[in-house]
């Protein structure tokens, strides 16, 4: 269904609610979930894989189930009035999924306790009828880290990044650890686009690093253009992010972390159906096959590929975790002692770089 | 911090491409007002002009080609507003915003299919011997043609406003519609070739985002970048010299910016960005400050024309 048909089915409904009609009749015909997305299905990336999922949700449920979307709904108090809408529209279970819908997606749960909500990346849920959920991202970041090091030649890799938020600071964490171990020399440049989806922004911040000297880039924003930026340029790697963004492979493109949604949705738009949905929070990784690590093109050496390998499956075994100590932060205190992993709470409270990063995370 | 990080040629090379799709829609948009039409449909011409460029790059595989393609795509959708506007005489303000959502719109409609799509890439113009000169050559002479092309057109609008009779008449339109039509001139007409221009111009600027510096088709491509073109023009007091400033200005900001983060230079991010604007902001006031000279915007500007009255 269609922005349209959701905007006419909302404004009937809410024109029958004004009428005192029952909008929400109990046992209904098909589930019918819907999405919230920050950016367009077609941005190639983040919100892509979000949309692959309620397709897969769609193919699994058949006429069970009937799904909406609304694309671009920024993170303001624009994205109350959507999710709003899309409630009044009679959707049953509703994912938003960028971290910015935080607190607008508890806001308007705490408003209708019958329906319920999905938070992507977040951590408030406020009433039972909000669960969160989240890709252990960072997994897949330290195997691209690992790849970027061994690849660089100028030492110099360039992580674009969005907004300073724990999420985005662990990838660049996990990334410059694991390139730091492959490159003892490699220096990490950070550049803040303090956006997710802006391709021509992305294309610059790409372009200024590459003019700097950085020869591997990687991404924490959605678009494909750094990867244009890259092939333009040429001698650049790059990694897909979000999507597999393949066809940017074999080069820039070397490999990239996909976001693979679909059985997450369809497990909860199972238990919804079966009456069991509870509040929780699910942080999924490799070993869940929530985060995926794409072909790792012949561009790279044989045994890169292998050590990179090698990582992907201790880590889809629960074996290694990428952050094991001795960890230090910049300032050189303490973060992991020798051996100790990092809870999850330490993980999602992250806002320090970690020993050998230069510059600081803007406030 | 590590300043030296920052090659001060290829940041002011940066700067000329950044510069370019701004300043194109810019100057389009210059002539459009000068002629006293307010076209706050920029953002939505550019869009749709990058798409339709990038639709016509890759169906026939020539850029050049492709930016043709852009600037019928963006002057066919501003003749749409000139038929609003010029005819039906609806209120300019409200018929160019919702231009700018309907091309918007519009674009990723006619986009769907073009998502992922690589386009034909645009050579660069390497010129012998200037390119070769040292610092000079990288920033000045190693461009795509379509820099060139930006530079050469705010060149050929000053001299048209300037020095031609047409120039004259166009300003004369938009300075005093009235009088312009009691002198016998046809003042729709000129406005509505002055607004396919506009257009034209608008769809050229959104394909050098789409076929160059991006390059490639996703939706929301322009970003605002139309209405930092209007900006400029009300920044350059609607004078072509002034506008070349402001748009290396706008789009130095932005190269500058990130050039500034990759080698960690504390400045946030936030005043960088709003920098911009204030100094647009800054040049009205001074504009308007300077004694007996009035406002430098067009005489008719925004106001419907109508024989009749």
């Amino acid at each position: 269904m269609k922005r349209r048909t959701l905007l006419a089915t909302g404004a009937s409904a809410a024109v029958a609610a004004a009428m005192g009609m029952p909008v929400r009749a109990a046992g209904h015909g098909p589930v019918k979930v819907g999405f919230i997305y920050i950016g367009p299905v077609g941005d190639g990336g983040w919100t892509y894989q979000h949309d692959q999922g309620r397709l897969l949700v769609e193919e699994t449920f058949g006429d069970a189930v009937e799904t909406i979307y609304q694309e671009n709904v920024p993170e303001s108090a624009d994205a109350e009035r959507a999710i709003t809408q899309m409630v009044l529209s009679g959707a049953d279970l509703i994912f938003t999924t960028s971290f910015g819908y935080m607190d607008v997606t508890n806001t308007v749960a705490a408003k209708f306790p019958d329906v319920k909500f999905e938070h992507a990346t977040g951590y408030r849920r406020d009433t039972p009828n909000v669960a969160t959920y989240d890709a252990r991202f960072y997994e897949g970041r330290a195997v691209i880290g690992h790849i970027a090091g061994r690849m660089t030649k100028t030492n110099k890799i360039g992580y674009i990044a969005s907004f300073p938020i724990p999420e985005v600071i662990q990838g660049i964490n996990s990334a410059f650890l694991h390139a730091r171990k492959a490159n003892p020399d490699v220096e990490m440049v950070v550049i803040w686009a303090y956006t997710w989806f802006d391709p021509a922004k992305e294309a610059d911040a790409a372009k200024a690093m590459i003019d700097q000297g950085v020869d591997v880039i990687m991404q924490h924003t959605d678009s494909t253009a750094p990867q244009a930026a890259a092939a333009e340029a040429g001698n650049v790697f790059t990694f897909g992010q979000a999507s597999d963004m393949a066809a940017f492979a074999p080069t820039p493109r070397i490999a990239s972390i996909i976001d693979n949604w679909g059985p997450y949705y369809v497990k909860r738009v199972q238990a919804v159906i079966d009456g069991t949905w509870e509040s929780g929070n699910t942080w999924g990784g490799m070993p869940e096959g929530e985060v995926v690590i794409g072909e790792i093109t012949d561009a790279v050496p044989a045994d890169v590929k292998a050590e990179a390998e090698a990582m992907i499956a201790a880590i889809t075994a629960g074996e290694y975790h990428p952050f094991t100590g001795p960890i230090n932060k910049q300032d050189g205190s303490v973060f992991l002692a020798e051996g100790e992993v990092a809870t999850d709470l330490q993980l999602v409270q992250m806002d320090f770089y970690l020993e050998g990063m230069l510059g600081d995370i803007p406030s | 911090m590590d300043l030296s990080a920052i090659s001060p040629t290829l940041l002011l090379a940066a700067l000329m491409v950044a510069a370019t799709p701004i300043m194109l829609a810019a100057i389009g948009e210059l002539v459009v007002e000068r002629a006293g039409v307010l076209n706050l449909g920029v953002e939505g011409m550019m869009i749709t002009g990058a798409i339709c460029g990038f639709i016509v790059a890759v169906n026939t595989g020539s850029a050049t080609l492709g930016f043709v393609g852009a600037a019928v795509g963006g002057a066919v959708l501003s003749l749409l507003f000139g038929v609003l506007t010029q005819y039906l005489l609806s209120n300019q303000v409200a018929t160019g915003l919702a231009l700018t959502l309907f091309g918007i719109g519009l674009a990723s409609l006619l986009g769907q299919g073009y998502v992922g799509v690589r386009a034909p890439s645009v050579p660069k113009i390497d010129i012998p011997v200037l390119s070769d000169i040292p610092v000079l050559g990288p920033i000045l002479f190693q461009h795509d043609p379509v820099v060139y092309l930006g530079l050469a057109l705010v060149v050929a609008v000053w001299l048209f406003l300037r020095r031609a009779r047409a120039g004259l008449v166009l300003r004369a339109v938009g300075e005093n519609h009235e009088a312009a039509h009691a002198l016998g001139y046809k003042v729709i007409r000129i406005r509505l070739m002055a607004i396919a221009f506009g257009g034209a111009c608008a769809g050229l600027g959104g394909a050098y985002l789409s076929l160059v510096r991006v390059p490639q088709w996703t939706e929301g491509v322009t970003a605002g970048a139309g209405w930092i073109a209007l900006a400029i023009v009300v920044f350059a007091s609607w004078r072509p010299g002034r506008l070349l400033v402001g748009a290396y200005l706008f789009g130095g900001i932005t190269v500058l910016q990130l050039n500034l983060q990759a080698a960690r230079v504390q400045i946030p991010v936030e005043v960088l960005s709003m920098s911009p604007y204030i100094v647009t902001i800054v040049a009205l006031v001074a504009l308007s400050a300077r004694k007996g000279r009035g406002s430098s915007a067009p005489g008719s500007l925004g106001q419907s024309f109508h024989a009749s009255r």
